[in-house]
C-alpha cells in the first residue's frame, strides 16, 4: 500500500505542476496589457509602466509563474488587478456558496438515487424499474440549466415559495441560506441522479447474481433482507467511485447554474472577472477547481485500493 | 436488437437531423427578420412556436440552431477520435513503456480540466465563438476515446490473429490500423454516439453562459439564455428550446444504448 500511495503522490503532484504551467501559459498569452485596460485608454505610459510594476507584470514570465506558484502554495493567489482586494479573500467568500451548493446537491443525488436504483434492481424487469429507468433516461437528457428555469417558473413564478435567484447569505440564518440553495442544487442534481441510480441497478444486478447472495439465501435470508445486508455493501465500490467522479461535473455544473440563479458563487466570479480582464482571478479560479478536481480524484483512488487489494498491485 | 430503444431513438435524432437539414432550403421564416410588432406571440398558426423578444420566429430559429449543435458536437467527436484513437492504438502497441505512460498521463492531466475550464480558458484568451466551443468540447473527448481504444486493443494484442500477423511480418502499424482498428470499430461507434449526446448539452451549456456560438447565428443555449429574463411575460420561451434539446439527447442515447446491446452479444444475452 505504501509504495502504491507514494507512486500515486508523485503523480498526484506531477498532474498538478503540469495543470498549473497549462492554465499559467494559456492564460498569459492573452493579448492586451491588463495594466492599460484598467488604466483606460487616455492612460500615460508612465502611469501604465508604473502600475505595471505595481502588479508584478514587468517581471519575466518564468519568474511571475514561480511567484504566482510559490504565492498558491502559501495560501497567496495575488491581488485583483479590477477590486485592488486579495484574491484569496474573494475565493474564500465566493467558496462558501459553492461548496455547500455543491455538497447539497451531492446530498440530493444520493438520496433520489440510492432508494430508487435499490427500487430498480430488486424489482428488474417490473414496472417500477421500468418507470424508474425511463426517468433516468429523461434525467440525463435534461440540461440542468434549463431544468433550473423549468423550477424558476414552477416554484418561484406560479407558486412563491422561493425566490426566482439571489443567495439569501450565511447572515440570515441557515434556514433562509439553504433554502436559496435549495432550487440550484434540486437542478445540479438531477443528471447526477439519474446517472448514479443506473450505476446503482447495475452494480446491485452485478452482485445479485454472485455464489455468497445464494448462500445469503440458503441460509433463509428474505431477498430483501439478502439485498441491503449483502448486495449493498458490494456494490458500493463502483457507485462511491461514481460519487467521486461526479464531483468535478458538479463543479462544472455549478459554474452554470450559478449563472441561472444570480448566485455570487465562484461561477459568477469567473465570467465576471473573464468580463473585466481580471486575468489574476481567473487563472487563480481555474487551477483551484482543477486542483479540487484532482484531489477527489486521487482521494476516490485511494479509497478503491484500500477496499480492493487487487488494484494496488495493477500497473493502472 | 433492442428495437424499442433504437427506434424511437433513430427516428428522435431523423426528426433533429431532417429540421436542421430542411433549414439549409427552407425555414417558415427568416432567422434574421426583425418583427418588433409581432414580439413575443404565443404559438399560433402564423408562428407555429410564437416569436421572441425581437419578433423571429422560434420554430425557424430552432432549425436553424439544430444546425450549430449538431455542428459543433459532431467536429468535437471528430476531434475526439481523430487524435484520441491514434494515441490510444499506439499507447497499447507501445504498452509498458514510456511512451503509453506518457500518454496514459497525458490523458489524466486533461481528465483534470472539466470542458467547461477549458472553454473559459480558451475564451480567456480568444473571445467566445462556435470555434472554442468545439475546440473545448473536442479537447475533452480526446481521453475518452484514447482510454476506450488503449483499453478495447490491450487484450487483442494477445490474441492469435495479432500473432498470426505478426509471424507475416507486419510492423505495429499495419496490425494497429489493419486488424485492431476493425475490431473495436462498434466500441467506437456506440462512444461516438455518446459523446456525441455530450456534446449537444455541452454546446448548449457554453451557450448558455455565452461562450459558444454568438449572435446572429442562433443557438438553443441562447435561447434558452435570452428567455431567462422574459420567462414570466413569456414561459413558451424557455420550453421550446429546451425541448428540443432534451429530443436530440434522449433520441442519441436511446441509439446509442440500442446500438451497444445489438453490436455486443454478450449485452444482447444478460438484458
Amino acid at each position: 500500500m505504501l509504495r502504491y500511495l507514494v507512486r500515486r503522490v508523485v503523480s498526484l503532484l506531477a498532474t498538478l505542476l503540469v495543470a498549473s504551467l497549462i492554465v499559467f501559459v494559456v492564460i498569459e498569452v492573452v493579448p492586451g496589457d491588463p495594466a492599460s485596460y484598467m488604466l483606460g485608454m487616455n492612460a500615460q505610459p508612465d502611469t501604465v509602466a508604473a502600475l505595471r510594476a505595481e502588479l508584478g507584470l514587468d517581471q519575466s514570465k518564468p519568474a511571475r509563474y514561480i511567484s504566482w506558484l510559490t504565492g498558491m502554495l502559501q495560501g497567496d493567489f495575488g491581488q485583483s488587478y479590477t477590486y485592488k482586494t486579495p484574491v484569496a479573500d474573494m475565493v474564500q467568500d465566493r467558496l462558501w456558496i459553492s461548496l455547500p451548493l455543491s455538497l447539497y446537491a451531492l446530498a440530493l443525488s444520493v438520496f433520489i438515487a440510492f432508494p430508487a436504483g435499490i427500487l430498480a434492481a430488486s424489482r428488474r424487469g417490473g414496472v417500477s424499474d421500468t418507470a424508474v429507468m425511463g426517468f433516468t433516461q429523461l434525467g440525463i437528457a435534461v440540461p440542468n440549466f434549463w431544468f433550473a428555469l423549468l423550477l424558476v417558473l414552477l416554484f418561484a413564478v406560479k407558486l412563491g415559495w422561493f425566490s426566482a435567484g439571489g443567495f439569501a447569505g450565511w447572515e440570515s440564518g441557515v434556514f433562509q441560506a439553504m433554502k436559496s440553495l435549495t432550487l440550484p442544487a434540486i437542478a445540479l442534481a438531477l443528471p447526477q441522479a439519474a446517472i448514479l441510480t443506473r450505476v446503482m441497478r447495475s452494480a446491485l444486478l452485478d452482485v445479485l447474481g454472485e455464489d455468497f447472495m445464494r448462500t445469503a439465501r440458503a441460509k433463509g435470508l428474505s431477498a430483501r433482507q439478502a439485498l441491503l445486508r449483502h448486495a449493498l455493501r458490494n456494490a458500493m465500490i463502483p457507485v462511491l467511485t461514481i460519487i467521486g467522479l461526479q464531483f468535478s461535473f458538479l463543479i462544472a455544473g455549478a459554474i452554470i447554474i450559478e449563472n441561472v440563479f444570480f448566485l455570487p458563487g465562484l461561477g459568477r466570479l469567473i465570467f465576471q472577472s473573464i468580463a473585466q480582464r481580471d486575468l489574476i482571478v481567473v487563472e487563480s479560479v481555474v487551477m483551484l477547481l482543477v486542483f479540487a478536481v484532482v484531489m477527489v480524484t486521487f482521494l476516490v483512488d485511494l479509497a478503491y485500493a484500500w477496499v480492493d487489494p487487487r488494484l494496488r498491485h495493477a500497473h493502472r | 436488437m433492442k428495437l424499442q430503444t433504437v427506434l424511437p431513438g433513430a427516428l428522435l435524432v431523423l426528426l433533429v437531423l431532417a429540421g436542421a437539414l430542411l433549414s439549409y432550403v427552407w425555414t417558415p421564416f427568416e432567422v434574421t427578420t426583425l418583427d418588433i410588432r409581432n414580439k413575443l406571440d404565443t404559438p399560433g398558426a402564423t408562428h407555429w412556436l410564437g416569436t421572441d423578444h425581437l419578433g423571429r420566429d422560434i420554430l425557424s430559429m430552432l432549425m436553424v440552431g439544430a444546425r450549430t449543435s449538431i455542428a459543433v458536437a459532431l467536429v468535437a467527436v471528430g476531434i475526439g477520435m481523430g487524435v484520441g484513437v491514434p494515441l490510444g492504438l499506439l499507447a497499447a502497441a507501445q504498452r509498458q513503456s514510456w511512451v503509453d505512460e506518457l500518454i496514459m498521463r497525458g490523458n489524466d492531466l486533461v481528465f483534470a480540466f472539466p470542458a467547461l475550464l477549458i472553454a473559459i480558458m480558451i475564451t480567456a484568451v480568444f473571445g467566445p465563438g462556435a470555434v472554442n466551443a468545439i475546440i473545448a468540447i473536442g479537447i475533452f473527448n480526446i481521453p475518452v476515446f484514447a482510454r476506450l481504444t488503449r483499453g478495447a486493443t490491450l487484450s487483442l494484442w494477445t490474441r492469435e490473429f495479432v500473432l498470426a500477423a505478426r509471424v507475416a511480418g507486419k510492423g505495429a502499424l499495419r496490425i494497429s490500423v489493419e486488424h485492431l482498428l476493425p475490431n473495436i470499430t462498434n466500441l467506437l461507434i456506440v462512444q461516438g454516439t455518446i459523446q456525441f449526446s455530450l456534446g449537444i448539452l455541452a454546446e448548449a451549456g457554453l451557450s448558455y453562459v455565452g461562450l459558444g456560438a454568438q449572435p446572429p447565428i442562433p443557438s438553443w443555449g441562447r435561447m434558452l439564455a435570452d428567455s431567462q429574463t422574459l420567462i414570466t411575460l413569456a414561459p413558451h420561451l424557455a420550453l421550446f428550446p429546451g425541448l428540443a434539446i432534451v429530443i436530440t439527447v434522449l433520441g442519441l442515447n436511446l441509439l446509442g444504448d440500442g446500438l451497444r446491446d445489438w453490436l455486443d452479444p454478450r449485452l444482447r444475452r444478460e438484458r
